[in-house]
This record gives C-alpha cells, sequence and structure tokens, in this order.
C-alpha cells in the first residue's frame, strides 16, 4: 500500500519537471553567469554560518565588497563540515558556474587541493593552510601581530595575572596565536600567565563559551578566543570580567566585557586577486601578509581598555609595520624555562608554520 | 473531543488523494518560508528540481548519495520485517567503516582486488557483530533493542571520534585531527563516472528481495515479527533467527560504512555515517520495507537533499532554512501516513459525558 507514496512522489517530480520545461527561460540566480564565458564568478565554501559574527563573517563581509566593487557574481556555502563533504561542495560550485573558488578553513585544504587538481581551469584560493597548486594559492595574515598588541591590553588589565584562551585545535595556526598573545601579555605584566583550554571545534559556539566559564571558575579575569563565533566573550560579560575578541570587533557582543580584537580585513586582498584573474595576471601564490598590508589588524580599543594600553600598543604597532619589532624575536623561552630563541634570532616563517611548542608562561597542553 | 480511530482498507484512489494533498499541502506551507525570505516560491521549487537533475553532474551527486540510503535502508528492512526496532544504523555503520579502515590502513599494498574484499567482508562483521551485541540481548533477555542501539550509535561515534584524535591521527597533519587517506589500492573503482557502489546496491536489492519473499530465512523472520508465539508453534527457533537477522542488518549498514569510507572519504571519520543510519530509517519506513521501492524512495530522498543543497546556494539562503524547507516537506509526507491508517472521528461519547456533568 506504501508503494503508492513513491509513485506519487515521482508524480509530483514529473510534475515539477514540466514546471521547469515552462519556465526555461528564466534561470536561477545560481546560472546567470554560464552564459558569459569570460566572466569570473567567485564561489566560498564556508566552515560556519555566514552570520557568526566572526570568522566567517569576515569573509563574508569581503564577499559582499567583491560584489559591490568588481560587480561580479558570487555564491557561498555555509556550515560545510572540514572533512570530503567540502570537495562535493567546491564540485556543486563548479557545476553551478563558479570558476573562482575560496575554501576557508584549515580542514579544508587537502580537499581543495583535490579539487584543484581536477580543475585545472578553475583557480582556487585556500586560507590558513600551506599547499599550493600551479591553480590553487594559499593565503592568510600574520594575525599574531595584532595577537601580541592585544595581549599587551590584556597583561595591563588583568588583576589575578590570570588570563584565559578558549583555543580550538593543536595546529601551527593557533599554537602561534596563542604564543604570540602570551609575549605580548608578559612584555608588560611578567607574572602573568595564560590558561589554556582545547574546544576541539571552530564553530560551536555554545562549547567555546562553556570552555570559557570554565577558565573564569579557575579565577582568569581576561578571556580571549581562537574560536569563529564570540561565545567565550559572551561568558565574560555574564560574569563581570573582561575580553578579547577575535575575527571582528565585538563590542557590540559584550559591551561591557570587551576590550579589543585582533581582527581580519580580507577585502582589499581578495578585490587585488580576483582583479588579477579577470586581467590574466594572477599565479597562485603562497601570501603571507601582515599589518603593514592591512590584512589584519587590531580593532579599536573601547572604555573598557587598561589606562595607557593606547600608548604602548601604538608603539609597538608602529615598530611592528616599519618591520623594526618581530613578535618572534629572541631571548623567548619554552614552557619549562628553556631557551627556544637565542637572543639576536628571529623564528623564520618555515619555524612560524610549524610550531608545535608553547612559550614561558602558557599554562596547557600544546599536543594531544 | 476527538479519537483516533484505525482505518479498515482504504481504497487505493483515497489513499492516493491523500497523499497528493500532503505534498500540496507541503509545498503551500514552505511557501510561506519562502516568501518570508523574500523569494518566489515557484522560482525555489523549479530550482530545486533542476538543482537536483539539472545536469549529468547533478543526477551522479544524486545517485552517490542514493546508494548509503538504500544500503542502509535493505539492513533496516530486515531488522523492522521481524519488527526488531534497529535505530543503530548510525552505530553500525561506523563499526563497518572502522574494521574496513583498520584493514585499509594496516594493509594498504595489497592489490587492489583482494584488498577491497577484504575490507567488504571486515565492514560485514563489524556493522554486523555490532548490531549482534542487542539482538543478543534481546533474544537472551528481552531488553528493549530500540533503547540498545540508539545508545551504542553514540558509543560507536566516540569511538572513532577518538580513534581519529588519538592513536590513528595523521602524524603528517600538523596537529590537525584527521586520519591518513587510504592507498589506491582501497579506494573503490568507478563505473560509468559513478562509483561502484551503486552496483551494490542494485545487486543486493535484488538479493534482498529473494532473500525476505522467497527464502525459508525470510519467511521465517516475517512470521517472527508477526507473532512470536506462532513462529514458536511452527517450531522456528526464535533466537537463531533473531541473532540471524540482525547480524546481517547490521552487516548491511557496515557495508555502507565501507562504502562511504573508501569511495567517498578515502578515509575515516566522524562524518563517515553522516545521519544516513537515521534517514535510512525514513526511507525504509515510507516504502512499506519493500526492496524495490527503497531504491525509489532514497532517490527521491536525495534529490531532495541535493536540490536543498543547491536552492542554498543559488538564491544565497541560509542553510537553516533550505533545511526547514526539506523538514517540512517531510513532515506533510509522513503525516499523511497517519491519516491513512487512522481517521479522527468526534467522540460522541466524550460529548454525552460532559454535559451530564
Amino acid at each position: 500500500m506504501k508503494k503508492t507514496v513513491s509513485i506519487l512522489l515521482i508524480m509530483c517530480m514529473f510534475l515539477a519537471l514540466a514546471l521547469t520545461g515552462c519556465g526555461q527561460e528564466e534561470k536561477a540566480p545560481g546560472e546567470n553567469a554560464e552564459a558569459d564565458n569570460s566572466a569570473v564568478k567567485v564561489g566560498f565554501v564556508y566552515v560556519g554560518p555566514a552570520s557568526d559574527g566572526g570568522w566567517t563573517t569576515s569573509h563574508d563581509v569581503a564577499r559582499k565588497q567583491l560584489e559591490n566593487n568588481l560587480n561580479i557574481d558570487t555564491l557561498y556555502k555555509e556550515s560545510v563540515p572540514e572533512g570530503p563533504e567540502c570537495e562535493k561542495v567546491i564540485n556543486d560550485l563548479i557545476d553551478q558556474g563558479c570558476n573562482v573558488i575560496f575554501s576557508t578553513s584549515f580542514g579544508f585544504m587537502d580537499y581543495t587541493l583535490n579539487a584543484a587538481k581536477a580543475h585545472p581551469d578553475v583557480k582556487f584560493m585556500h586560507c590558513s593552510g600551506y599547499m599550493t597548486n600551479e591553480n590553487m594559492g594559499a593565503y592568510f595574515g600574520r594575525i599574531y601581530q595584532a595577537r601580541y598588541l592585544s595581549g599587551i591590553a590584556a597583561g595591563m588589565k588583568t588583576k589575578t595575572d590570570k588570563i584565559g584562551y578558549v583555543a580550538a585545535y593543536e595546529i601551527p595556526e593557533v599554537l602561534r596565536g596563542i604564543n604570540a598573545f602570551t609575549l605580548g601579555v608578559r612584555s608588560v605584566n611578567p607574572d602573568a600567565t595564560v590558561h589554556v583550554k582545547w574546544t576541539h571545534t571552530w564553530i560551536d559556539a555554545a562549547k567555546a563559551k562553556d570552555a570559557a566559564v570554565a577558565l573564569l571558575a579557575e579565577d582568569c579575569d581576561v578571556i580571549t578566543q581562537h574560536q569563529d563565533a564570540p561565545g567565550p566573550q559572551i561568558a565574560a560579560e555574564e560574569k563581570g570580567v573582561w575580553s578579547i575578541g577575535y575575527n571582528m570587533d565585538m563590542k557590540d557582543v559584550a559591551p561591557k566585557a570587551y576590550i579589543t580584537a585582533p581582527v581580519w580585513n580580507w577585502g582589499p586582498y581578495y578585490e587585488k586577486q580576483v582583479k588579477a584573474i579577470m586581467d590574466g595576471t594572477w599565479k597562485a601564490e603562497n601570501y603571507w601578509g601582515g599589518m603593514e598590508d592591512g590584512i589584519v589588524d587590531l580593532a579599536p580599543l573601547t572604555e573598557n581598555a587598561p589606562e595607557g594600553a593606547k600608548e604602548a600598543i601604538e608603539k609597538v604597532k608602529a615598530e611592528i609595520i616599519d618591520g623594526s619589532f618581530k613578535v618572534f624575536s629572541g631571548p623567548i623561552k619554552g614552557q619549562a624555562g628553556e631557551i627556544r630563541v637565542a637572543e639576536g634570532e628571529t623564528l623564520t616563517d618555515e619555524e612560524l608554520t610549524s610550531m608545535d611548542w608553547f612559550v614561558e608562561g602558557v599554562v596547557g597542553n600544546p599536543k594531544q | 473531543m476527538f479519537r483516533m480511530q484505525k482505518r479498515g482498507e482504504m481504497p487505493k484512489t483515497k489513499i492516493v488523494a491523500i497523499r497528493i494533498l500532503a505534498i500540496i499541502l507541503a509545498l503551500v506551507a514552505a511557501a510561506f518560508i519562502i516568501l518570508l525570505l523574500k523569494l518566489n516560491p515557484v522560482d525555489v521549487y523549479i530550482a530545486m528540481v533542476k538543482g537536483a537533475f539539472g545536469s549529468v553532474y547533478r543526477v551522479k551527486e544524486v545517485i552517490i548519495k542514493t546508494i548509503p540510503l538504500v544500503v542502509t535502508s535493505l539492513g533496516i528492512a530486515i531488522a523492522f520485517k521481524m519488527q526488531f526496532w534497529n535505530i543503530g544504523g548510525e552505530g553500525q555503520i561506523c563499526m563497518g567503516a572502522f574494521l574496513a579502515s583498520y584493514v585499509a590502513l594496516n594493509y594498504p599494498d595489497l592489490p587492489k582486488p583482494l584488498l577491497i574484499s577484504i575490507m567488504i567482508l571486515a565492514s560485514i562483521i563489524g556493522g554486523g557483530l555490532w548490531a549482534t551485541v542487542p539482538a543478543y540481548f534481546k533474544a537472551k533477555w528481552r531488553t528493549n533493542e530500540t533503547i540498545i542501539t540508539l545508545m551504542m550509535n553514540y558509543i560507536a561515534l566516540k569511538w572513532i571520534q577518538y580513534l581519529q584524535y588519538g592513536p590513528w591521527k595523521d602524524p603528517k597533519a600538523m596537529g590537525f585531527p584527521k586520519i591518513p587517506h587510504f592507498t589506491d589500492n582501497a579506494i573503490l573503482p568507478d563505473l560509468f563516472g559513478v562509483h561502484i557502489g551503486w552496483v551494490f546496491a542494485l545487486v543486493l536489492t535484488v538479493l534482498i528481495y529473494i532473500f525476505l519473499n522467497y527464502t525459508k530465512k525470510g519467511f521465517e523472520i516475517a512470521v517472527l515479527g508477526e507473532s512470536e508465539n506462532t513462529a514458536a508453534y511452527a517450531g522456528i527457533n526464535i533466537k537463531r533467527t533473531i541473532i540471524t537477522a540482525i547480524f546481517l542488518s547490521g552487516g548491511l549498514c557496515g557495508l555502507t560504512g565501507m562504502i562511504q569510507a573508501s569511495a567517498l572519504h578515502n578515509t575515516l571519520s566522524v562524518e563517515v555515517s553522516g545521519g544516513v543510519g537515521f534517514t535510512a530509517i525514513i526511507t525504509t519506513w515510507l516504502s512499506a520495507l519493500k526492496p524495490f521501492v527503497i531504491v525509489i524512495v532514497s532517490l527521491l530522498f536525495a534529490a531532495l537533499v541535493q536540490g536543498g543543497s543547491f536552492i542554498q546556494t543559488a538564491f544565497g539562503i541560509p542553510q537553516a532554512a533550505a533545511q526547514l524547507l526539506q523538514g517540512m516537506i517531510l513532515f506533510f509526507v509522513l503525516g499523511s501516513e497517519f491519516f491513512i491508517r487512522y481517521k479522527l472521528v468526534w467522540n460522541k461519547s466524550f460529548q454525552s459525558i460532559s454535559k451530564k456533568e
């Protein structure tokens, strides 16, 4: 008897197909660009919702800038898991007419590379990884510079000398951020320690908030995060202590707690890349820009910021931009007090992108 | 007030009418949500169909999504036929994928046909044994299989997660929790542009059809499902029938895990089951446990998912909204089943009682 369900559903599908036939003139918005072969159509693969108020929103802002400033079409797919689903989503986007793909999470790297090999005529840009191909570039920013600056504010603000850091995964990008932040903290407050809790998720705001609550219970009075969405900020706001955001200005989320945040500004870089693709001058590169390029920055300090922080940060920021100060210049000690970077030495980019250790002052385990 | 009353046999035409009404209502109700998103519902529905069948690529994607649904639904159908409510497809998929991956990662250099054959066998054993645990408990102590199979899903998922974050983590992934990729020898080949899993699915459909309808064991399963007393009276070994049937049921789910891990993911991860174990319960139920209908219903379900994914990017609507549309369509279709089996009657006796008081 239930056989009829299926028969019916098939009928429905045929009906719908027939409808499609009638309306063939109007194409779905997802297929506009197919008519014009020279047109660039950019597809974005997001790890979280476009409205996460953090990492993915920072990319989505840039996507909208691309649409407005270059007058091109873009598509996006949000909440894509960091697994094989990513490759399917990329194929879907290409099927819908995209010829440029931006995939914006570390875990998309292998799948983006697979897709790049399968579609030599499509250009790929992968954010925060290290693999490249003839038609696949890698790009990221030296957000650790801004993290160092935010560490200065945190180090001056803390009264308990304990700062909580809600972190996602034990990968070099995250460890580097924690280390830079801690160096910033201890440049103004050598007694302070940074306490790390791992969440093993970028996007789960509730889990991130729970981790922050646990850190607050351990007497931390400033919370920062390497999480996409602002969950930890809310935890700090509720507890009546202070917080440092990430990805975007998070002032509105936690007006009484929020001090500042290392922020991304992807728009200009995306425009430059897509323009180059349109001009035919694009080449796959491995880009890692810093504050001097404006791709990373520190959000304006709020009135929650400690006294004197603005001046101290401005000074170091100027030195970072003119190149006279490098965050990972020695002497730097490791967690056990051993010298990791000798005086007069600076970590190379290679050492930074394969970092698997914590500096002195971090309380936590850099390896699983 | 209202009272539910079980219907007798209903004429086919009426059943069809109810189902057509359900789908129309679903489309109308969903249209309101689409209007709220400031889009034209007709455009969205057309795009959904185009997104699922509009190009060769899209049809292939639909087929790729259909394969795991068919294989898992076949497995669940065997259990349901016996009225053993196997909600553990998810976990059985995981454990099948786990054993298959164990073989793939430890013997990567075996010749391809041999390696894949062993992986298939391993996955059936993995899923089958995982399902046998609740089956044994049920046969021996009459435990509730719904709860145990459901709970065992979470154990299996956590086990895969443990492997991914711990002992099986790829040391070359710079700390990112993922299991290394299989070698090419462990990956199912393509046939006509889609991985060979579709052949498995079709062959299994025929085999399970024959098994359920034309073999002694299949008949025993059906009898046991209808009445345990009848089965006992007919001299059927109840314990053995339960365990054999559920081993098969879990084994098929486990095979799904192998197909997904090998052909699609090329590795093991917590996403290997991807909710198929739960979705297949719906497709199995809608198919009335009939193998050939399972293929059709799974295909339509896969098309619904693929079309839903398409409109999300095509119209830039949030993922949650696209899933809401899918959910509504499903809700109405499943809801119509209720009206086919029951009718609502105005309960007069209740009325008269309340008047008296």
